[in-house]
């Protein structure tokens, strides 16, 4: 019975028989009033789950801010104020020194920052360009929307799966006796297994894009599927080409979609360290690992630097790509 | 009538094209998955890569047996209860969030964010800011306190994201309607708002299961002295491969496969119902 009630039955109108009298004012507040009384505070509702993100996530990040000043001594830290671990950060040792062959060459975990940072936007451009043709064949060219539910939940369908064991399955293909050069010398490309692929660049970058393509295909697809079809077939009635119509319309309304998704990738990105172990054999370093080894070393000062510098890449980068979409204005 | 049919054919042939690379696609993401699956079922003398060598359920069976590889059993069960707690918590969380965040309310903004910050964090980071202040404090870290405080961490923003779609598209009208009849606060959520928003509900509950049950990057240094499966499956990669990784590997994805499954299903019963 509740179900008949109308959406727009709040909407004041005259009746049939002309103008209603308005319910006194002084009632209308009343009511409302107790309304909101009846209703339980927002704070209750929120309080949980603030107090719960303060202790496992507001705190921590303020703690690595802070651990990164103390003082790091053998087997642990005290909280003496120093700069010196900032200082080690972006020092090597004969840096600036003339005398030195290290002279101007930037340190080590800078430059593992910038390598992290290199093979992040690389993979970030391969998943936008595997990715973004996936997303818009299933918003535009499938029509039946009970396969597009089903293309595209197969297509997530690794999102739900182990990540880590996703990057264990990358080890038979790859690898000098690995399926690809299994494949390639079947095929006369090459003649001698090339150990281009596993512990190398390219695998590395294959593997890391296999991982991660699923995060940004979904985003992408919903910004997508929220365009007016009518709109296309607007443009189109007015003699649009089919590119035109995909670089005026479609491609300007799906950007929000792609910041998300790249925001997405970008951080995920940054943060990785298991794969490099796996696919990579440990042959380079991310600054995952380095913290990581750091910890494990119990230079936790050092650690929380190192910390510090992949957070700050990471708003820089974000803060970036918000520049090129505005997705508040968007959402 | 020319030109109609030879828009038509070019449509269908770009058609075919992204239909040929979406089946590309999937070959690609879910290829190594099925190498793996089939290596598992290597021979007893065979490697971790093709050809294979006869087959055989070996490395199944040695992945039974106890001590292959750490803690098997111990970390699956782990990794299951823990998986539960935080499906549980993270359902009701996002739900009583989304429920205050349908209002306006003071500090929305920063909550809103802040939710938000769960997601963009790399867990490498929430595991070393968490793991660095429980080892100053004193507090050994353990899977079922700092493990479960950084997963729902994690699984919160999903579950609200889906929780806050929920009531995007609510009527409140049904609810203004049963308290125009006179019904409590209580007896409308109950009777209205939660019939209304369940599918919703288990959504969200079961992104913080299966997010959970594969979360390796922020358990990394917070589950003390007992391992996760991730963890596990992790430690026995350091050591020399074999293929009861492979199988091990396999069972987990088939297990995940089953969730997916048992998720569809859940909810596709609940929203014809709610209905």
């Amino acid at each position: 019975m509740l179900q008949t009630a109308p959406p727009h039955a709040k909407r004041h109108h005259s009746g049939l028989i002309g103008d209603q009298p308005a319910p006194p004012a002084q009632d209308i507040a009343r009511l409302k009033k107790t309304k909101r009384d009846q209703a339980i505070h927002p704070g209750w509702l929120v309080a949980p789950a603030s107090l719960w993100l303060i202790v496992f996530l507001v705190v921590p990040l303020i703690g690595i801010v802070v651990f990164s000043f103390w003082t790091p001594i053998r087997g642990g830290m005290t909280p003496d104020f120093t700069l010196i671990n900032f200082g080690n950060f972006f020092r090597q040792e004969g840096f600036f020194d003339p005398e030195h062959r290290n002279f101007l060459k930037l340190s080590i975990f800078l430059t593992t920052l910038w390598t992290t940072f290199r093979f992040t936007i690389t993979v970030m451009a391969v998943c936008l360009i595997i990715g973004y043709p996936i997303a818009f064949f299933l918003a535009m060219q499938v029509k039946n929307f009970k396969w597009q539910l089903a293309l595209f939940l197969v297509a997530m369908v690794p999102f739900w799966t182990s990540y880590l064991i996703r990057a264990v399955a990358w080890l038979p293909m790859l690898g000098r006796r690995g399926l690809f050069n299994k494949m390639l010398m079947n095929l006369g490309i090459i003649d001698k297994p090339s150990s281009f692929f596993l512990y190398s660049e390219f695998g590395y970058t294959m593997a890391l894009a296999q991982l991660y393509v699923v995060l940004c295909i979904g985003p992408i697809f919903f910004s997508l599927a929220k365009i007016d079809k009518n709109i296309l077939e607007a443009a189109r009635d007015m003699g649009a080409s089919n590119f035109q119509v995909f670089r005026e319309i479609i491609l300007p309304l799906s950007l929000p979609g792609v910041a998300i998704g790249m925001i997405f990738l970008f951080v995920m990105l940054m943060g990785e360290f298991a794969t490099a172990v796996v696919v990579y054999g440990g042959k380079t370093s991310t600054t995952g690992t380095v913290i990581l080894n750091y910890y494990a070393t119990a230079n936790y000062p050092f650690a929380a630097v190192n910390a510090i510098m992949l957070m700050l890449a990471m708003m820089i980068g974000v803060f970036f790509i918000l520049r090129v979409v505005d997705i508040r204005k968007e959402l | 009538m020319a030109r109609w049919t030879r828009r038509r054919t070019k449509a269908l042939a770009v058609k075919t094209g992204f239909s040929i690379y979406y089946v590309l696609f999937i070959v690609f993401i879910f290829g190594p998955m099925i190498a793996m699956f089939a290596l598992s079922f290597q021979g007893r003398r065979g490697g971790t890569s093709f050809p294979m060598r006869g087959f055989s359920t070996y490395w199944w069976e040695k992945l039974l047996e106890p001590s292959s590889i750490g803690d098997l059993q111990g970390a699956l069960a782990r990794s299951l209860i823990l998986a539960l707690v935080v499906m549980v918590i993270t359902a009701l969380f996002s739900t009583m969030l989304a429920m205050a965040f349908r209002r306006k309310f003071r500090g929305s903004n920063l909550l809103f964010y802040t939710i938000m910050l769960g997601l963009m964090v790399p867990g490498v980071l929430l595991s070393l800011g968490l793991a660095t202040l429980m080892r100053q404090i004193g507090i050994p870290p353990a899977w079922w306190s700092s493990g479960l405080g950084v997963h729902v961490v994690w699984t919160l923003p999903f579950g609200f994201l889906v929780m806050m779609a929920v009531f995007n598209r609510f009527d409140s009208s049904l609810e203004e309607a049963a308290r125009d009849m006179g019904a409590g606060e209580w007896t409308v959520f109950r009777e209205i708002t939660l019939p209304l928003i369940l599918p919703g509900i288990v959504a969200a509950g079961l992104f913080g299961f299966t997010l959970s049950y594969d979360e390796f990057a922020r358990t990394t240094l917070l589950s003390g002295e007992y391992n996760t499966l991730p963890l596990d499956i992790n430690a026995s990669m350091t050591q020399r491969i074999r293929p009861t990784l492979f199988a091990l590997g396999t069972a987990s994805t088939i297990f995940s496969f089953c969730l997916i499954g048992l998720f569809i299903v859940v909810y596709t019963i609940l929203y014809r119902r709610s209905r």
